[in-house]
This record gives structure tokens, C-alpha cells and sequence, in this order.
């Protein structure tokens, strides 16, 4: 039953992880019906960037907590303003050209910035620091579940509860609906739909960021591919739970990270994906609109 | 009087194909004025170039809001020109379907406020009172046109006629001081016609809103109307009262075609 307990919670944290990228993933589909997969390469230069200024800080001396701190606000602005122009540079000249142009001009910048970080920090693993702190009167549960993974766990639920909030009652949440789904109608209406749009690259790549930094961390070790690996994973999440859906990119995540847990920890870690991918294949059958994708998916 | 909208001598080109041909328009301060013409005449393609949806090939749109000197607002982006002061219904209806009412309405007032997202998301002050504005607004625009008792029902799930109705609160939301309806009574029963009838005076006579619609229903476009303005292939082929339009023999020809006998 521990065994059991350990590898829920080992899915939870993975399943967080792969939920806060599959969040920007779903969130531009909604928007702009386009597969951003330069997404994962966001979620990668978050995490070079939280490396860079943490490995400065330590050298100025600055203590633990600040390093975290400071380190990934960095990260967060630091990929948003990728995000943003990727947006300008990439897809928004492409808006009414056919879909398929968008896509490929994805691949393209996923390709480009790869090799752009795979030139600037080589190929190698780098070291990532501890920076998640540790909490004493978790020590005794340790085994079971880390002081990073509480917090890797408690920080996914706190971005999903603001973005919630953001999307169901704000000004902007409400644009972002109206844009999701009519784009003229919403222009019509006096929505500066490009405005929303940016927004909408910005909020998901600093998603995507928080989740480089705390898994980078967690694992201690990076290199410029990382994004790939985990942008398949997040954008079979997304799919999983309904492409489109908010709360589908949680569960899709969710259910990923268990699938891969539980197929670790019974059968074999070497099963691990092909256990991710079997689901896949098969709610693509069965469900093909993804767990909580509806025919008419609130989108966004 | 003055023209508030000012169309002058606009060409649309689709390709090789004319789809409004030199065509003049104006609509007056405090008027209702009808566009109507056989299916396929262009008067969609004339709204879609006065809101900014396309580019005019050619000539000015010139628009003068209260108090302002006229101005030309070709080639301005569609919120742009919702900014500016004209809104539109379309003749399907384009509702955020799986938004409330309160919520349709409500992105009608987003051109007209200003909060970000940090002050939304910190409820600050100013951010609250906005917000407080904007659903009392709301509210007042859903009673005015009647639909008060739906505010918390999705789009979706609203009676037809209601739906044409919350296009036009939606509109109206906006601020506009031009109205352009496009067949705003399309599908409608007869009850719901008169209905209608009503309200669009009602705006007219109680906002001050100008109107310019483009509908099929005759008995409507008589009964509303202070001009009309007739149009075929792209061409404007007549323009004046209703009477005069009624008896207007090139109209006649354009809804029935040519008489053998004459």
C-alpha cells in the first residue's frame, strides 16, 4: 500500500509538471488553433535562463530563498518575452495563410532554437543547483514524497487556481473567450484581438517557465533537448484531456504522470512511454475530442 | 442636417469580380435608414467594408462623431472603428455562444474600459469599481431591450428571437453612435417582427442612436424607414423616402425582373 501511495504521489508531481506546460499548449489552440511547438523550447530556455542568473547570484553571495526567487521571476519574464515575439515573428504574419503554414513555421522555431541554445551552452548536461528549499517537518515522509515535490505539486495548483480566476472572471479571461470563440466577432466588438493574443503567448510561456525551473531543479541537470522530451509528453497531456480545455491540460497531465508512474514502478521503467503512448493511441480512439473535450469545446 | 456616415463613391473588387461599384451612401443624425436589394447586391460586403472586415479597392468612408469634425476611417482595424463608434449585428447570428448573456454584453463595454491584467488579478480598487460599472451598465442595457430575466443563461440556450436581441445589447454596449443591423429580423415570427419595430425605434428615439439596417422583411423597412437606399450588383440604382421608393420603377424591375408586356 506505501509502494502504492509513493508512486501516486511520484505521478502527481510528474503529472504537474507535464499539466503546467500542456496548460500553454491548449490555452494558444484555443486561441489560434495552432500546435505551438516551440512551446517546449520555452519551457527549455526557462530553465537556462533560471540557471544562468542563479549560477551569478551564487557567485555574488545571495542567499537560498532569494536565488529562487529572483532566479525564476528571470526565468518567467525572461521566456514570456520569447514567447511574445516568437508570436510577432513566427505565427502573426502567418494568421491568414493556411494552418498548415503556421505548423511548420512552429517546427521551424522549435528547430531554430535548439540548435541557438545547443551553439550558446553546448551539448551537455549541466548541473542545475538545489534551489528549492528543504522543509524540516517533512523529514519523516521524505521517502515518500520530497520537500521539492510538495512544492513542485503546490505551485501547479496555485497557477491553475490564478488562471482559473484569470480566465472565468477577469477582463482580460473574458476577451480571451470572446477571441477563442469568434475572432471577428470579438474585433467587431472592440476586443483588441492581437492584444489577446500576445497575452495569451505571454501567460503561457510563463507557465511553461515555472515549470522548467522547478523540474530542472528537482532533476538537477539540463541540456538543450530537454524541451523536446517534454513538450511531447505535455502536448500528449494536452491532447489526452482535450485540446482546447483548461481544466482537460490538468487532468490529461494527470493521468499521463500516473500512467508513467505506475508502468514504472509495476511493470518496468524501460515500458514507461510506451505505456504513455498505448493510453494515447487508445483514448484517440475511443474519445478522439481527448477526456473533457466536448464537440463544442469551451475553449481557451 | 449633417451626414454622420459618409460614404463616397467605394468600390470593392474581389479579384476580377465588382462587388460594389462606385456606390454613395449617407445616413443622417438621428435617422433610420433601410439598405435593401435583391440577395447577392453587395449589402453585407458594404458593412463588412464600413466595420473594417475588408479594405475598400477605392473611395472614403467618412464618419463625423458628436461634436467632432468628420474623419476617414478606411483601412482602420474592425475594433478600431468599434472604438470609433459604429457597432453591428450580423445576419447570423454571431453570439460567444457558451458565454452568459451578462458576459456577451460585457464584452461590448471592453473597448470603453481599461483595467489590466495585474489590477484584475490583485483586485485593486479601481479594478473592482471598474468591473462594478460595467456589470451595472450591462444590466441597465439588458433591461432596456428587455432581457433582463435571461442574464445568467448561456447565449446558447436562449429563445431565437432573444439571441437577435442580445446582438443588439451587445451593440449597443459599445457606446455607438451609428447602428448598422443586418437583417436583424431574419427568421423572426410576425410577433417578434413588431416587437422589433419597436425596439429599434426606441433606440432611435430614446439613446439617440442612429441606424442603418439592411433588411428583407418590406413591411419593416416601410415602417421604419425615414430613407432607403436601393442597390443591384454593387450599384446603387435608387435612393429616397419610402413612397417614392415603393413606385420607383428600376426597383420594381430589380425585385421582379422585366415586364414581357411593356
Amino acid at each position: 500500500m506505501e509502494y502504492f501511495i509513493e508512486l501516486f504521489l511520484g505521478g502527481l508531481t510528474r503529472g504537474s509538471i507535464y499539466a503546467l506546460i500542456a496548460l500553454g499548449y491548449t490555452m494558444v489552440y484555443g486561441i489560434i488553433e495552432l500546435i505551438n511547438f516551440a512551446h517546449g523550447e520555452i519551457y527549455m530556455i526557462g530553465a537556462f535562463t533560471a540557471l544562468i542568473v542563479a549560477s551569478v547570484l551564487t557567485l555574488l553571495g545571495f542567499n537560498e530563498l532569494s536565488i529562487l526567487v529572483i532566479a525564476s521571476l528571470c526565468a518567467v519574464i525572461w521566456a514570456a518575452s520569447y514567447g511574445f515575439t516568437i508570436e510577432k515573428l513566427a505565427y502573426k504574419p502567418l494568421r491568414k495563410a493556411p494552418r498548415l503554414s503556421a505548423l511548420i513555421s512552429a517546427i521551424g522555431m522549435s528547430i531554430f532554437l535548439q540548435n541557438y541554445v545547443l551553439l550558446a551552452q553546448t551539448s551537455d548536461f549541466l548541473p542545475f543547483p538545489a534551489l528549492m528549499p528543504e522543509f524540516g517537518f517533512l523529514e519523516p515522509y521524505a521517502h515518500i514524497m520530497s520537500s521539492a515535490e510538495v512544492i513542485i505539486v503546490l505551485t501547479t495548483a496555485l497557477v491553475m487556481a490564478a488562471l482559473t480566476f484569470l480566465i472565468k472572471f477577469t477582463r482580460l479571461g473574458k476577451a480571451m473567450r470572446a477571441t477563442a470563440q469568434d475572432r471577428d466577432m470579438a474585433l467587431l466588438s472592440g476586443v483588441n484581438v492581437n492584444r489577446v493574443i500576445s497575452f495569451t503567448f505571454i501567460i503561457g510561456s510563463a507557465t511553461a517557465a515555472i515549470g522548467g525551473v522547478l523540474i530542472a531543479s528537482h532533476i538537477g541537470m539540463i541540456n538543450f533537448y530537454i524541451g523536446f522530451i517534454a513538450g511531447i509528453k505535455a502536448f500528449t497531456a494536452a491532447v489526452l484531456g482535450g485540446i482546447g480545455s483548461v481544466p482537460g491540460a490538468v487532468l490529461g497531465g494527470m493521468v499521463l504522470g500516473w500512467t508513467e508512474s505506475f508502468a514504472t514502478g509495476y511493470v518496468s521503467s524501460d515500458y514507461e512511454d510506451v505505456f504513455a503512448f498505448t493510453l494515447l493511441v487508445l483514448i484517440l480512439i475511443f474519445r478522439p475530442e481527448g477526456i473533457l473535450g466536448r464537440s463544442t469545446t469551451q475553449k481557451v | 442636417m449633417e451626414p454622420i456616415l459618409d460614404v463616397k463613391s467605394m468600390t470593392m473588387d474581389f479579384g476580377g469580380l465588382r462587388a460594389l461599384d462606385r456606390l454613395d451612401l449617407d445616413v443622417r443624425k438621428g435617422e433610420i435608414a433601410a439598405l435593401i436589394g435583391p440577395n447577392g447586391a453587395g449589402k453585407t460586403t458594404f458593412f463588412n467594408c464600413i466595420t473594417g472586415l475588408y479594405s475598400p479597392t477605392q473611395g472614403d468612408i467618412l464618419i463625423t462623431r458628436p461634436g467632432r469634425d468628420p474623419e476617414r476611417i478606411n483601412g482602420l482595424k474592425p475594433n478600431h472603428v468599434t472604438e470609433k463608434g459604429l457597432a453591428r449585428t450580423f445576419q447570423n447570428i454571431r453570439l460567444f455562444q457558451n458565454m452568459t448573456v451578462l458576459e456577451n454584453v460585457m464584452i461590448g463595454r471592453h473597448c470603453r474600459t481599461r483595467t489590466g491584467v495585474a489590477g484584475a488579478m490583485l483586485r485593486l480598487k479601481s479594478a473592482r469599481d471598474e468591473e462594478q460599472t460595467v456589470v451595472d451598465h450591462s444590466y441597465h442595457i439588458l433591461e432596456r431591450i428587455g432581457l433582463s430575466r435571461f442574464v445568467n443563461e448561456l447565449a446558447k440556450n436562449l429563445p431565437y428571437g432573444a439571441q437577435r436581441r442580445l446582438e443588439i445589447a451587445r451593440a449597443m454596449a459599445t457606446d455607438p453612435f451609428l447602428l448598422l443591423l443586418d437583417e436583424p429580423a431574419a427568421g423572426m415570427n410576425p410577433q417578434e417582427t413588431r416587437a422589433l419595430d419597436d425596439l429599434i425605434k426606441k433606440i432611435r428615439d430614446e439613446e439617440g442612436i442612429s441606424i442603418l439596417l439592411i433588411e428583407h422583411d418590406m413591411k419593416l423597412v416601410m415602417s421604419l424607414s425615414d430613407r432607403i437606399f436601393v442597390m443591384d450588383y454593387g450599384r446603387k440604382i435608387a435612393q429616397g423616402s419610402p413612397d417614392e421608393i415603393k413606385n420607383d420603377p428600376k426597383v420594381i424591375k430589380a425585385y421582379l425582373g422585366e415586364d414581357p408586356d411593356a
